[in-house]
């Protein structure tokens, strides 16, 4: 069994993979200016599971299009792999709340949507997407249990099946960074804690940096080895602290006390972030 | 299935049932050729004159195909340039939208004052009345395509064609075949008003010319020609729509439980 990792994600290690320094994100001008993300700073290591939880609208999917390049910041430095994000050719893979698979591809073509476009894959794609490709996105369905479903059409499966195939997606290309959008927020309780078990599997094994945005403590909790509490208006990373417990983790372990302690602390701090009081 | 069936055999006991109603009113108000021909009169006059009719029928087509195809290119082209953000959707539709709505007829004296008279305007003529719905679907299309697809082909450093080509067209095919539709019935509208106002040759021709003469028999023939012909190239492309984007109108019976 080994040990949690995050124990050594201290600040100025040398396996930085993902740096933001002194970020902010503003909407629009002027007065109606909104303030996405306030003065933030956060680094993660190459091979580092962390979860953003947080208060709806506190930045926390602001920070992963930052990361992904899809935004670019109103100030500061997003830094990937020692270079400017965009700069550096990372491989990056996406999950969404939303599965968005293409309804006109079957669920293998689906998963094998990203080796036709990043390289070096897409040279090899005319070739290998037969043989090789087709080889990998199979092995992968029915690691995450979707074997026999791989020539389906997406309409034809569940959301929790769905959503197995979008982690499959995002991970055929074999990322070096991971962003999960909330990707189980959609399922139901038993589905979405079959599918921790099935994301701890493949991130142990594949090691990619993941960084999970979620509104579910218990998730962070199994998941991750780092939490970051944000808060909101502006959005702003409060907390940051590593978990302790050992992989492979287990639904179980969610039910010891010291889970509940860590989970019950963080309840409180993203309570405590909330802006305005609200009558519980 | 049985439900399916049982809708198209009303249909065709319908329109057989429009016909012969129509015959009988002619006979039972005594209504003179002149006015409105018995449709048996109608199919008489196709029989007899078939020889004569088959090439205008042919030209008529084959401007109209023609027109369509260029309109189809010209659609897809302008609906991809305009679709392809959103910002050119927003600035080039009012522009569009005014295009579209000049009455199509009023430019073939454009057309004929350039090109003489003849093929050539017929083919553009049904090419302009083509375009449009192509484009306002395609460009729809392409503009629609959700944030969070487009996000997720962004991360993968998906340059736009990239996007374009996996995402935008095939997400655009089910709008496109709709305008299709649509656009073939209105290109042999464009090539039967050029051929009527100025051309010697297709059925437009030949049905004005007919009703110069008071031949009200060959006029409503070549309608049932044109009718015939639109309602055959619309039934071509409902079938290539249905064979290429059956996944938008898949049924519920594929599904599973």
């Amino acid at each position: 069994m080994t040990a949690a990792t995050s124990a050594d994600s201290h600040p100025r290690s040398d396996d930085t993979f993902v740096e933001l320094e002194k970020v902010t994100l503003a909407y629009g001008r002027g007065d109606k200016q909104i303030v996405a993300l306030g003065l933030t700073d956060l680094r993660i290591d190459q091979g580092d599971f962390v979860a953003l939880v947080g208060p709806s609208g506190c930045g926390k999917s602001t920070i992963l299009k930052l990361v992904t390049g899809l935004i670019t910041a109103s100030s500061g430095y997003v830094y990937v792999a020692g270079r400017e994000v965009g700069a550096a050719s990372v491989r990056v893979g996406m999950a969404f709340q939303n599965p968005t698979m293409l309804p006109w591809l079957t669920v293998r073509d689906n998963v094998m949507m990203p080796l036709k476009i990043v390289p070096p894959f897409r040279q090899e794609y005319r070739s290998k997407h037969k043989t090789e490709f087709r080889d990998r996105a199979d092995a992968l369905l029915k690691e995450v249990g979707l074997a026999g479903f791989a020539d389906k059409h997406p309409w034809q499966l569940s959301g929790g099946m769905l959503q197995r195939a979008s982690l499959c997606r995002a991970l055929i290309h074999e990322p070096q960074l991971l962003m999960l959008d909330e990707p189980f927020g959609a399922l139901d309780q038993f589905t979405r804690e079959e599918l921790w078990a099935v994301m701890q599997e493949l991130w142990m094994k594949l090691k990619p940096t993941v960084l999970l945005v979620t509104h579910d403590l218990k998730e962070a909790g199994y998941l991750a080895n780092r939490i970051c509490v944000m808060r909101t208006r502006p959005g702003q990373i409060v907390d940051d602290a590593p978990v302790p417990f050992p992989r492979p983790r287990t639904i179980d372990m969610s039910y010891t006390p010291e889970f509940v302690t860590m989970t019950q602390r963080l309840r409180e701090l993203i309570v405590s972030a909330r802006p305005v009081k609200e009558t519980v | 299935m049985d439900q399916q069936m049982r809708r198209r055999v009303w249909s065709i006991v319908l329109i057989i049932g429009f016909f012969v109603m129509w015959e009988a009113f002619c006979w039972l108000f005594n209504i003179s050729d002149i006015v409105l021909p018995k449709p048996s009169q109608i199919i008489v006059t196709l029989i007899d004159r078939a020889p004569a009719l088959w090439p205008h029928t042919l030209q008529t087509l084959y401007t109209t195909l023609v027109g369509f195809g260029f309109g189809i290119l010209a659609g897809v082209l302008l609906g991809v340039l305009v679709g392809s953000s959103r910002l050119a959707y927003d600035v080039a539709y009012p522009l569009l939208v005014g295009f579209a709505s000049i009455p199509k007829v009023a430019v073939v004296p454009i057309f004929v004052l350039w090109f003489g008279s003849g093929t050539v305007p017929a083919i553009l003529t049904a090419m302009i009345m083509s375009i449009f719905p192509i484009v306002v679907n395609v460009a729809t299309g392409l503009a629609t395509t959700e944030p969070e697809l487009e996000d997720v082909m962004k991360a993968l450093r998906a340059s736009k064609l990239d996007i374009l080509w996996n995402v935008g067209l095939p997400r655009t095919m089910p709008y496109f075949f709709a305008s299709l539709k649509v656009s073939v019935t209105l290109a042999f509208v464009g090539t039967v008003i050029s051929e009527t106002v100025a051309s010697n040759r297709g059925i437009g021709n030949v049905m004005m010319i007919a009703s110069s003469n008071f031949d009200v028999p060959l006029v409503f023939a070549g309608l049932i020609i044109l009718a015939f012909m639109g309602v055959s190239l619309y039934a071509v492309f409902s079938l290539i729509e249905s064979k290429i984007t059956g996944w938008a109108h898949r049924k519920d019976e594929f599904a599973m439980g």
